[in-house]
C-alpha cells in the first residue's frame, strides 16, 4: 500500500493556482484561506501519518454560503474538494490531494440549539464529539457515540465516518444516534435531510450520508439525540486461561440476554503492554482479559453483575473482580484506554487496524493472526470491542528499519483479508479512506462496488468531492450509467404465473 | 385506459430468477409492481403495471444465531414466521414492525420481512430503539439495471462503502428488489409494565411525557391517547379517559425501581395505573399497529412524523381549520390523525412546517385521493432532485414500482385507476 496511487493531479488546475487562491480569499475573507508551504504543513496529514500530502490551498469557512460559493465555484471549474474535520482519521479520509482545495470545517464550532424536551442537539460539524457531551451534561444528559478520539474528532467528522466507539452496542452507531443534517452538495445546493423527528421522509439520504467518508456531500449542521446518563455503571474484570473461554463467556452473556453498555477484551500481549503502562492491576498470566461494563438503575446493574459473574465462572474464568467504586471501575479501564500508547512504548511504530468478525470466529481468527505473526516476524497485540466483533489488532514494527512499514501493511492486509474470509467486514468503524481502499475487491466484486459508485454519481457526477478515497477505481459516470442489456425473452418458463 | 394484453405475475423462488425477471422486463421495458403478501398494496401511490413481481416464494430464514445477534432471511420470509422464531430464543426485532393491516382492512399478521425493510417499520419502541433502518446489517437486491448486488453484512459495525442496505429502508421497492435481508436482533424484555397518567389535555401530556423521557427510568414507549381514541385501545379496558402510557421494560427488579421512580416524578401530574405485562403488551400492539381509527371506513389517516414536543401544538391549531381525531406515539414525534373529511392535506403540511419541519403521510385514503394527492410529504427542488436522481443510478429505466412515491419520471398524468382485473 506504500505505493498508493492517487489520483493524476490536473496540470490545468495546478496552473492556475495563484488565482484559484485569490478567488478563495474573495469568497473567505480575512484568515479563512492558507497557502504558504509552512502552514499548509499543519494540514498535510490526519491520523493515518503514514500518507502526507500538501494541498492546493487550505481554505476555512465560516459560513454555510461560503461552503456552498466555493463548491460551486470548485464545482464550475472541475477543481477537486477534500473535506476535512478535526483530521483524525485513521484511515486517510482527509488526506489532502496535490490539486484539491483542503476545505477544512474546524471553524464550524458552535453548538446551535439544546432541545431538552426533544432531547436534540443541534451543533455546527466542527463542534467536538465531546463537546456535545460537555454542554448538557449539567443537566444529566450526554452524547452516546465514544470515539477513543472523541476529545478531538468533530461531529461532522463522526457523521461522514459513521463513528462508533465502545458503548455502541447498547447505544449505536452514529448513524443510529444522528437525527438530522443540513450539507452542501457539489454543485453548492444546500439540503436538510432529517431534523428533530425520527424519521426522515423519502429515501433514507441520510442513512447514504453517515459513512460516506466525506465523497457525497459537505455536512454544515448536525442534529443529534442526547441520552439521559445511566444512575450507576459498574464493571467485571475477567481473565481466561484462553480467548475461546473469553469468546464463550461474551456468547453466553447474550445469550443471557443482557447487553453490557461495554464489552472489552484484550489478548495476552495487549494485557502486558497496558499494566506495565498504567499499574491497573490487570492479571498476567490470563490470555484473555474481558472487561464488562453494566450501566443503569443501582438494583439492576447489580442484578446482571452477579448473573455475568455466575457466566463466568461456568466459562472457567481464573480471576473475576466486580468493580467497588467508581475510581475502581475507572481503574479497570485505564490499561484497556491506554492500550495504543502502552504498546506505543513498546515498539517504535505501531499499525491499528480495525476489522470486524462474528465473534464466534475468534479464536480462529486468533490462531490466524498468531501464523500471520510468525510469517512476518512481526509482533501483534489485539484489543477488541468483544460484543460487537470488532477488532482492533496493533502490529508492531520500526518504521526506521528499511521495508518494515510495508511488512506491516502487507500484514495488516491478510489480517483483514482473513476478516472476510471468516464472515467478517475490512472496517468497523475507522473507515475505507485510502487505506482500505485496494482491498475493497476482497468484499465486494465490481458490480457491487459500481452500484456504490453510481451513489456518488448522484451526488457528484464530476467525483470532484475526496477522490482517490474508498474506491479502489474511479470509474466515469458516464461510463457507470451504460447498460448491458440482455434477457429479453420470458424468462424461467417453469416460473408460475398467473 | 390501456388494454392489458399480457397480464403477468412472476413469482421467482431463488435470487437467480428474481434476476432474470428483471433483466427481462428492463430488456422490454416493462414495468413491475414489486410485492411480498400485497399487505400495503393499499398504501402510498396507487401505481398499474401490466406485470408484477410476487417475492413471497422467495422465503426462507437462511442464519440465526442468537448469540451473534443475527438473522438472514429471504426477503419475502413472512414475518410472522420470523417473530415466532425469535420468541422461541426470547428474542425479538427490538424496533417492534407495526401491522398497518387493522387499518387498512386487510387480513392481520400478513407482511414478509421484505415489506418491512421496504416501509421502514417501526413501532412505538422506536422512540427508544430505532426503525428497521437501524437494523438492517446487509442486503442482496437487484437493481432495475438488471444487476444483483449486494451490501452491507452480517455483523454489527460495519463502515465497509456506502450503506446501500440503509437506502433501500423506505423506498417502497423503487430502487430495487431485495432477495435477502440480514436484520440484527436483541433480546426480549423479560418483562414490561406501563404506567398510565390519567385525564391529562394534550398539553400537559407532553410535559409528563417529556419529564419522563428526561429522567433515567429508561422509558421505552410513550403515548398520549385522548378521548375518543382510547375508547378502542385493548377493546375498551382503559375506558374512556385520556392515557398517558409510559413503557417500562427490563429485568424484573429493574422495571419495578423504574416504574417507582416515575412514579414519584408524575404523582402531581394525575391520577396513576399501572398496567401489568399482559394488558400492557396488548396497549402497546393496539398503539403499534394504530387500532383507535381500525373503523373499517375510508376516512383519511395520517402519520405525521414531527419534533415530539410540538405535536400538541400542532394538533391544536389543525383543530381551529379542520374536524380530527388525534392520538400521540413516540412522545408525540407520531401523531396518528384522523380526519372527518377531507385529508386537508395541505394545512395539515403548513402546520407542520410551522411546528419545527417533518412529514406527513397519507396512509389511508380512498384510491382517487391517494391518486389525486402527494401521498408522501413532497420534497424541497433541490432534495427531490437529487432523490431522482439516487432513483436514476437504480433504476435507469422506470421498471421498479414506478410511480410508488412520486409521479414517474415522464409521467404527464396521473396513473390510471387500479382496476380488480390488474391485480387478479
Amino acid at each position: 500500500m506504500t505505493g498508493l496511487v492517487m489520483p493524476t493531479p490536473d496540470t490545468e488546475t495546478m496552473r492556475r493556482r495563484a488565482e484559484i487562491v485569490a478567488d478563495m480569499r474573495i469568497i473567505v475573507p480575512g484568515e479563512g484561506v492558507v497557502d504558504t508551504v509552512n502552514e499548509m504543513r499543519a494540514f498535510e496529514s490526519d491520523g493515518l501519518t503514514a500518507y502526507r500530502q500538501l494541498p492546493l490551498v487550505v481554505v476555512l469557512p465560516e459560513t454555510v454560503l461560503q461552503v456552498a460559493k466555493i463548491l460551486k465555484y470548485c464545482d464550475e471549474r472541475a477543481i477537486r474538494v477534500v473535506p476535512r474535520g478535526s483530521g483524525t482519521s485513521l484511515s486517510g479520509g482527509a488526506l489532502p490531494l496535490e490539486d484539491a482545495v483542503l476545505l477544512v470545517m474546524s471553524r464550524f464550532n458552535r453548538i446551535l440549539e439544546i432541545d431538552y424536551p426533544n432531547r436534540t442537539v443541534t451543533a455546527q460539524p466542527g463542534v467536538t464529539n465531546l463537546g456535545i457531551t460537555h454542554a448538557v451534561e449539567q443537566e444529566g444528559f450526554y452524547y452516546a457515540p465514544d470515539p477513543s478520539s472523541q476529545i478531538a474528532c468533530s461531529i461532522g467528522g463522526n457523521v461522514a465516518e459513521n463513528s462508533g466507539g465502545v458503548h455502541c452496542l447498547k447505544y449505536g452507531l452514529t448513524a443510529n444516534n444522528v437525527l438530522g443534517i443540513e450539507m452542501v452538495l457539489m454543485n453548492g445546493e444546500v439540503v436538510r435531510l432529517g431534523g428533530k423527528h425520527l424519521d426522515s421522509e423519502g429515501y433514507d439520504l441520510l442513512g447514504l450520508m453517515t459513512g460516506s467518508e466525506g465523497l457525497l456531500g459537505v455536512v454544515t449542521e448536525v442534529t443529534v439525540r442526547i441520552l439521559k446518563k445511566p444512575e450507576t455503571a459498574r464493571a467485571l474484570l475477567i481473565g481466561f486461561p484462553t480467548s475461546e473461554q473469553g469468546g464463550q463467556c461474551v456468547a453466553d452473556i447474550i445469550g443471557a440476554g443482557i447487553i453490557p453498555g461495554g464489552m472489552e477484551m484484550m489478548d495476552r500481549p495487549a494485557i502486558h503492554a497496558a499494566e506495565d503502562f498504567v499499574n491497573a492491576g490487570y492479571p498476567l498470566e490470563c490470555e484473555a482479559l474481558l472487561i464488562v461494563e453494566l450501566d443503569g438503575p443501582g438494583v439492576e446493574v447489580d442484578h446482571l453483575i452477579d448473573k455475568v459473574e455466575a457466566i463466568a465462572l461456568a466459562n472457567g474464568s481464573t480471576t473475576c473482580r466486580i468493580s467497588q467504586s467508581e475510581d475502581e471501575r475507572l481503574a479497570f479501564w485505564a490499561g484497556r484506554k491506554a492500550a495504543f500508547p502502552a504498546v506505543g512504548r513498546i515498539s517504535p511504530d505501531y499499525y491499528c487496524m480495525d476489522g470486524t468478525i462474528p465473534r464466534k470466529e475468534l479464536p480462529r481468527v486468533l490462531a490466524g493472526m498468531r501464523a500471520l505473526s510468525e510469517k512476518y516476524g512481526l509482533r501483534v497485540a489485539n484489543v477488541f470491542h468483544a460484543g460487537d466483533g470488532n477488532l482492533h489488532p496493533l502490529i508492531l514494527y520500526d518504521a526506521n528499519i528499511p521495508g518494515e512499514l510495508d511488512k506491516a501493511e502487507d500484514f495488516g492486509a491478510d489480517i483483514l483479508r482473513l476478516c472476510v474470509k471468516v464472515g467478517g467486514v475490512l472496517t468497523g468503524e475507522h473507515g475505507v479512506g485510502v487505506e482500505k481502499r485496494d482491498l475493497m475487491p476482497e468484499m465486494f466484486t465490481e458490480i457491487d462496488l459500481d452500484q456504490q459508485m453510481r451513489v456518488k454519481c448522484a451526488f457528484d457526477p464530476q467525483h470532484l468531492l475526496n477522490p482517490g478515497k474508498v474506491f479502489p477505481q474511479l470509474r466515469r459516470c458516464a461510463e457507470l450509467g451504460r447498460m448491458h442489456i440482455s434477457g429479453g425473452k420470458l424468462p424461467f418458463p417453469d416460473i408460475p404465473r398467473f | 385506459m390501456r388494454v392489458c394484453m399480457l397480464m403477468t405475475t412472476f413469482t421467482p423462488t431463488s435470487a437467480a430468477e428474481t434476476l432474470s425477471v428483471i433483466q427481462w422486463a428492463l430488456a422490454n421495458e416493462a414495468p413491475l409492481e414489486i410485492i411480498g403478501h400485497g399487505s400495503k398494496r393499499a398504501l402510498g401511490r396507487p401505481i398499474q403495471t401490466e406485470h408484477t413481481l410476487d417475492l413471497s416464494k422467495l422465503s426462507g430464514v437462511m442464519l440465526y444465531e442468537p448469540e451473534e445477534l443475527v438473522l438472514s432471511a429471504r426477503a419475502g420470509t413472512p414475518l410472522a414466521e420470523i417473530e415466532t422464531l425469535l420468541a422461541e430464543h426470547g428474542q425479538q426485532l427490538a424496533f417492534e414492525p407495526m401491522d398497518y393491516a387493522p387499518l387498512l382492512g386487510t387480513q392481520e399478521g400478513r407482511g414478509t420481512i421484505g415489506g418491512v425493510l421496504a416501509a421502514n417499520l417501526s413501532g412505538p419502541r422506536r422512540l427508544k430503539a430505532g426503525a428497521a433502518r437501524d437494523h438492517i446489517l446487509g442486503i442482496s437486491a437487484v437493481s432495475g439495471r438488471g444487476e444483483a448486488f449486494k451490501s452491507g453484512g452480517r455483523v454489527v459495525k460495519n463502515v465497509t462503502g456506502y450503506d446501500l442496505s440503509k437506502a433501500m429502508a423506505g423506498s417502497w421497492g423503487t430502487l430495487a428488489a431485495v432477495t435477502d435481508v440480514t436484520f440484527k436482533v436483541l433480546p426480549a424484555a423479560e418483562t414490561e409494565t406501563t404506567l398510565a397518567v390519567r385525564g391529562l389535555l394534550d398539553e400537559d401530556a407532553a410535559t409528563a411525557m417529556s419529564l419522563a423521557l428526561g429522567s433515567s427510568a429508561e422509558v421505552s414507549s410513550a403515548a398520549h391517547v385522548p378521548y375518543p381514541a382510547v375508547t378502542r385501545i385493548a377493546d375498551g379496558a382503559l375506558g374512556s379517559d385520556a392515557a398517558t402510557l409510559l413503557r417500562v421494560e427490563g429485568f424484573g427488579p429493574s422495571v419495578d425501581y423504574r416504574l417507582r421512580t416515575l412514579t414519584d416524578l408524575l404523582k402531581n401530574a394525575g391520577t396513576i395505573d399501572t398496567l401489568a405485562a399482559d394488558l400492557s403488551r396488548t396497549v402497546w400492539r393496539d398503539i403499534s399497529d394504530c387500532v383507535p381509527f381500525a373503523d373499517g371506513s375510508e376516512r383519511p389517516v395520517w402519520r405525521v412524523s414531527m419534533a415530539p414536543n410540538e405535536a400538541h401544538r400542532m394538533v391544536m391549531a389543525l383543530r381551529m381549520q379542520a374536524a380530527c381525531d388525534a392520538f400521540y406515539d413516540w412522545q408525540g414525534g407520531l401523531v396518528w390523525l384522523r380526519m372527518e373529511a377531507d385529508p386537508e392535506a395541505e394545512v395539515l403540511r403548513h402546520l407542520v412546517k410551522k411546528s419545527g419541519g417533518g412529514h406527513a403521510t397519507l396512509v389511508r385514503a380512498s384510491h382517487a385521493l391517494r391518486a389525486a394527492l402527494p401521498v408522501f410529504e413532497p420534497q424541497p427542488p433541490a432534495l427531490a432532485a437529487l432523490a431522482a436522481r439516487l432513483k436514476q443510478q437504480f433504476d435507469p429505466k422506470g421498471i421498479l414500482n414506478p410511480g410508488r412515491m412520486v409521479p414517474a419520471a415522464g409521467s404527464a398524468s396521473l396513473p390510471p385507476v387500479h382496476t380488480e382485473e390488474a391485480t387478479s
